[in-house]
């Protein structure tokens, strides 16, 4: 059994006048293997310093992280990042896109090939895989970098609200096939969202964190997500639980930020 | 002045014609020539090919109509070439007065002339015989053959007619006579608005020289070699230049040591235009190639190492926490993220640092050299040879022109990604 496990992670840094800032405080996670969690929270509240602390490009001032019980200490091959804008390779085709890293960990065509169109019939990209990434629109994109990230076989995916720069139509599309490949592939999947919805929609469990320090707030295990799965996103959100949720926790980020603002205009006075 | 003025009028006078031509037959209906607003909006400004070519058409006429070329159909008024005269008016120093006429052949440079033959006259003065190229002026002894000299006492008075002293200018038939302080006039020709030769050459006789060049050779070497060596040390000087700058530029994009070392030599190397080196170098080096490759070479260097810089500090972040997520090593991202995401900046960088070797090269050459497109200007101006310096000008700026063109296009072929991700 795989677990990814946060314990007890805190993030410090000073800052130039002398005084610090609070990023984490105090976080304990453990996310079993194919689990989906949504992460949601005010901006400031540090869910996306939490993230890149599970990719490992930053190192936390306390605590430790592990993933099947070896720690974290830099970027790898098992947890997957699929970031806001793609970030994907403009010298490269769809396809190489999509190879990278099972070229980068020194597979032959023949190991890779199959695995490779199979992900790219399943984002619907097979007929643009010879293309230049940039020559593609913001969808399918992101559907490259979704499919770049799964090629890798990793253990974990990290999503940095993936769907944020999308259009509302594209971005639905788009949640059915994360819900899609979530059950096929049977992947721990950490998506950080500023969309309620999408935090509902996609989050198995779904984490609500509060700003300074950035911290747990609630957790809740919704059944969307697994309802959602080959299902029509639009009658989900009829489900009689749905609206009740999303206006608790609308109205609880709701008051997290006026606390801010009134922090900030009381600090100003 | 007046080139000026009728430049000016050639560009309106084709801005009108072409916009009447081309309203009434406007047949392109593309997203563009549907836009309402342009005056401002950058993108439908494109440049109007009608006017290139007219702009082009008109400097030659320009240049034909002003040297008096066989291929303009116009020419401005040339200079007078023929036979003139004009009289004067001897006085004695007895107060007789005596007229005669100066005879005054004027001929055009690399003809021949003879000075006519004339009739003395009657009187004490006598008529005289001159002869003049177009364009300068000539002294006439006017009185050497007459029976009363200056030298006695004898003086000029009056020139076609009019009163004339010394100082004094009159106006005669095709030209000018200026009496000077010893009291001889000295007869200009008109001149013309035409330029002489030797200040500006018909373009004919630009294109005859450069055919004649190609064929002979110049200054021990073929026209080929001359720009086949600037050239040459252009590529070689570039060559060198961006196989250490670049990697020094990676160097000080992704190690903060080296980015701390190299930071004051690049920055302080940088604003110094490579033709203030050219002293040094030739102290260190002379005059020779290597003299005029170390040139280049640190010419293109600081562009170079600055622009490999540049493209490492572009990479995105994001771009390379994939790369590391997906599993690649340091050297991996290197290959396959840093140096690809660079290129675009490099290949601008290219561009710039080609174009300054080759104005450093001419330079260069203009000041020392036993070869090359810029010795062989220098050389022909030193012989005002000025057709051959204005086919070394026009043969630089289509080369320059040219190598620009081939880096835009290996561009286009080589990071078709640019400006696009």
């Amino acid at each position: 059994m795989s677990t990814l496990s946060i314990d007890n992670v805190s993030m410090r840094f000073d800052i130039p006048d002398g005084s610090h800032i609070q990023a984490l405080k105090d976080i304990t996670l453990e996310l079993k293997t194919g689990e989906l969690m949504s992460v949601l929270g005010p901006s400031g509240c540090g869910k996306s310093t939490l993230l890149n602390i599970i990719a490992g490009f930053m190192a936390p001032t306390e605590g430790k992280l592990t993933l099947n019980n070896v720690p974290i200490t830099k970027p790898g091959a098992e947890r997957g990042m699929v970031f806001q804008q793609g970030a994907l390779f403009d010298w490269m085709s769809v396809r190489e896109n999509v190879s990278f890293g099972p070229r980068m960990g020194g597979q032959s065509p023949s190991e890779y090939d199959e695995n490779v169109d199979h992900l790219l019939d399943v984002v619907g990209l097979q007929d643009f895989k010879s293309k230049a990434v940039y020559e593609l629109s913001g969808g399918m994109q992101q559907r490259v970098a979704l499919a770049r990230c799964l090629a890798n076989k990793p253990d974990v995916i990290l999503m940095d609200e993936p769907l944020g720069a999308l259009d509302a139509l594209t971005r639905e599309k788009m949640q059915s096939l994360v819900l899609k490949l979530w059950k096929e592939t049977g992947k721990t999947i950490v998506l950080i969202t500023h969309s309620v919805e999408e935090a509902l929609l996609l989050g198995e469990r779904l984490l609500v964190m509060a700003p300074r320090p950035g911290r747990i707030h609630k957790e809740y295990r919704l059944p969307f997500a697994d309802m959602g799965v080959g299902a029509d996103l639009r009658e989900i959100k009829k489900h009689p639980d749905y609206a009740p949720t999303r206006e608790e926790i609308l109205s609880m980020i709701w008051n997290m930020e006026e606390e801010i603002m009134g922090r900030t205009e009381g600090e100003k006075s | 002045m007046i080139v000026l003025l009728i430049y000016i009028v050639i560009f309106i006078v084709a801005f009108v014609v072409v916009r009447l031509i081309t309203q009434r037959m406007t047949a392109i209906h593309d997203f563009t020539s549907l836009k309402t607003v342009t005056f401002g909006d950058e993108s439908t400004v494109r440049p109007n090919r009608w006017a290139s070519i007219i702009s082009v058409a008109s400097v030659f006429l320009i240049w034909g109509a002003f040297t008096g070329s066989h291929w303009t159909p116009v020419h401005v008024p040339g200079p007078f070439v023929g036979d003139t005269e004009f009289t004067y008016l001897l006085e004695a120093p007895d107060g007789s007065r005596d007229e005669a006429t100066v005879f005054v052949r004027v001929f055009n440079v690399g003809e021949k002339a003879d000075a006519m033959e004339v009739d003395p006259g009657d009187g004490f003065a006598k008529n005289d015989s001159a002869t003049v190229l177009a364009w300068r002026s000539k002294l006439v002894p006017m009185d050497k053959n007459d029976e009363v000299t200056r030298k006695d006492g004898a003086k000029v008075v009056e020139v076609d007619g009019q009163p004339i002293e010394p100082g004094g200018t009159v106006d005669v038939a095709d030209g000018r006579v200026v009496m000077t302080g010893k009291g001889t006039l000295n007869f200009s020709p008109d001149s013309g608005l035409q330029m002489e030769p030797v200040w500006l050459p018909p373009p004919e006789a630009v294109v005859k020289r450069l055919v004649e060049i190609s064929k002979d050779g110049y200054q021990n070497f073929t026209l080929w070699e001359h720009l086949g060596w600037s050239l040459y040390r252009v590529i070689l000087g570039f060559f060198l230049g961006a196989i250490v700058g670049i990697p020094l530029g990676y160097a000080m994009g992704l190690s903060d040591w080296f980015r701390g070392w190299f930071d004051p030599i690049v920055e302080f190397m940088r604003p110094v235009p490579p033709l203030a080196l050219i002293p040094l170098v030739i102290i260190w080096a002379g005059i020779g190639e290597t003299g005029k490759i170390i040139l280049l070479f640190l010419a293109s260097l600081w562009i170079m190492t600055i622009a490999a810089r540049a493209g490492v500090s572009g990479v995105q972040i994001t771009k390379v926490h994939a790369a590391y997520s997906l599993g690649a090593s340091k050297w991996q991202l290197m290959r396959y993220v840093i140096m690809p995401n660079s290129l675009p900046e490099i290949f601008t960088g290219a561009r710039v640092a080609m174009g300054v070797c080759w104005g450093t090269v001419v330079a260069a050459e203009l000041v020392a050299a036993e070869k090359g497109a810029g010795m062989m200007i220098m050389v022909a101006s030193r012989f005002q040879l000025t057709d051959i310096v204005l086919m070394g000008i026009i043969l630089i700026g289509v080369i320059g022109y040219g190598i620009d063109i081939a880096m835009r296009k290996c561009e286009d072929v080589l990071v078709p990604w640019k400006g696009k991700g």
